[in-house]
């Protein structure tokens, strides 16, 4: 059984690669009628469980929130201190003991892969909210919606990548999505933090454009969306290279001068240094927004994962 | 005369040749021979015309499984497998990678639940411009044939 047939048997939502075109643009039209409606009941009577293996707050409350406004309850836990793994049960015992209770679980987990495994042994629904490193679908699905939101469509856009390209999960998987429509890629990060080889191979194999560069400034005059990340000081080895790339790195509001009417700014949050406050007032500056989007996002998520299960 | 001699010494069983000399342990490792009550011959740093320094098993009365043999596809992807019957070649089997590598391939990555947890590793083969790589099923890293762990 592939990966993809594993998931629609039991609905499970691991990475955004397990999405089609269709499914992507039908979460996007149905996060749409929430954020004009966002008090639908859909999943009344629904138990839903948040198993947060790490803390996260903005993560968990906004999921939290989708599920109260569509009328479900939470169970859960916020962090692995108050689990049972943390008396050794092992994750596999974890799931089952939960499914027991609740209609769908939504997991994040500091250890990468461990949202695919969740899936693959549980018997109700897994949405993963984060797997280390590895995939956060809902953060990508809301980065297309603001996409949407702003720009009208998806297809054709001009789209600069900037900051930590090399770990930032985020930029891996807008990509892997983006690549339904046609996207361009402008990819700014430090050597240290460049874009890896396999997702060039991917983009070359699937005939989307990208230029590589080190420098941030004057080199997104033709974007239509700029996707800041966080650049952390974990990922250097020598901290004046460090000092170095944070200060060429900030965005700031001077160098958004000429750039497109249409531009718009993402990020992920939380920001550290990477987007200087004086670009808030901007209007191109859309992050904060973004973020409420994940609401609308969230709730089309939990409905699609709960109601579609018992179609077979 | 050097051939001769290797296939003439086996009446029934398996000749893995042409395996790279760095690689002759990880193959007995792969293969459990060191568990393997047969006979077996092993033989390593032989001359090789054609990739300089080779290794060699031999396993008496046993013809190995397609799904074992393929295993040494992982590592050693030109080497030779030559099944014998009363002193002669019955089957030449071709190194097949499979799409898909249970268990004994470790996940390189520190971070990935398969090195935390009792799961299974499962690794996806893919082949990009002439490349083989591995895809872990779970935390979704890739990496090349070469810089496989085995387990
Ligand atoms: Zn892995």
């Amino acid at each position: 059984m592939t990966t993809k047939e594993q998931n629609m048997k039991n609905n499970s939502l691991v990475s955004i690669s397990d999405y089609s075109k269709e499914e992507i643009l039908a979460i996007l039209d149905s996060a749409a009628d929430f954020e004009a409606n966002p008090n639908r009941k859909t999943l009344d009577g629904k138990v839903i469980a948040t198993l947060f293996f790490e803390p996260s707050t903005r993560t968990r409350l906004s999921f939290e929130t989708a599920v109260i406004r569509l009328g479900g309850s939470i169970i859960g836990f916020s962090d692995a201190a108050t689990s049972s793994s943390s008396k050794g049960e092992t994750l596999n015992d974890t799931i089952h003991m939960v499914s027991c209770y609740a209609d769908a679980i939504v997991m994040r987990h500091p250890l990468e892969g461990t949202a695919r495994y969740a899936a693959e042994v549980s018997p109700v629904p897994i949405v993963n909210a984060g797997d280390g490193a590895n995939q956060h679908p809902s953060q990508t699905l809301l980065d297309l919606y603001s996409i949407l939101k702003t720009q009208g469509t998806l297809e054709n856009l001009t789209i600069c990548l900037v900051g930590d390209l090399k770990y930032g999960r985020t930029v891996h998987s807008l990509i892997m999505a983006m690549s339904h429509f046609n996207p361009t890629f402008k990819f700014i990060a430090p050597d240290e933090l460049k874009m890896p080889d396999e997702y060039k191979v991917f983009c070359k194999k699937n005939n989307i454009s990208f230029t590589d560069v080190s420098e941030l400034t004057n080199n997104f005059n033709d974007a239509d969306i700029l996707y800041m990340t966080r650049v952390q000081k974990e990922r250097f080895q020598d901290l004046m290279e460090y000092e170095r790339v944070k200060n060429v790195y900030t965005l700031k509001n001077s160098m958004l001068e000429n750039t497109k009417s249409n531009l718009r700014i993402l990020h992920p949050l939380p920001r550290v240094s990477e987007i200087d406050p004086d670009v808030d007032s901007n209007e191109k500056a859309y992050y904060f927004r973004q973020a409420q989007n994940g609401l609308y996002v969230r709730q089309a998520i939990m409905s699609k994962v709960v109601l579609n299960q018992k179609q077979e | 005369m050097e051939k001769k001699l290797k296939v003439a010494a086996l009446r029934n069983g398996t000749v893995i040749d042409h395996i790279p000399s760095d690689k002759l342990f990880k193959v007995v490792s792969i293969l459990h021979l060191d568990t393997c009550l047969n006979q077996i011959t092993l033989a390593n740093n032989l001359e090789s015309a054609k990739i300089g320094s080779k290794g060699l098993v031999k396993i008496s009365d046993r013809a190995l499984e397609e799904d074992e043999t393929n295993k040494i596809a992982l590592i050693a992807p030109n080497a030779k497998i030559n099944i014998i019957k009363e002193y002669e070649v019955v089957e030449k089997r071709p190194l097949v990678l499979p799409d898909e590598i249970r268990e004994i391939v470790q996940c390189g990555n520190p971070n990935c639940i398969t090195n935390h947890q009792p799961v299974v590793t499962r690794f996806f083969v893919l082949n990009e411009e002439g490349v083989n790589r591995l895809k872990c099923r779970y935390c979704e890293r890739e990496v090349r044939l070469e810089e496989v762990k085995i387990k």
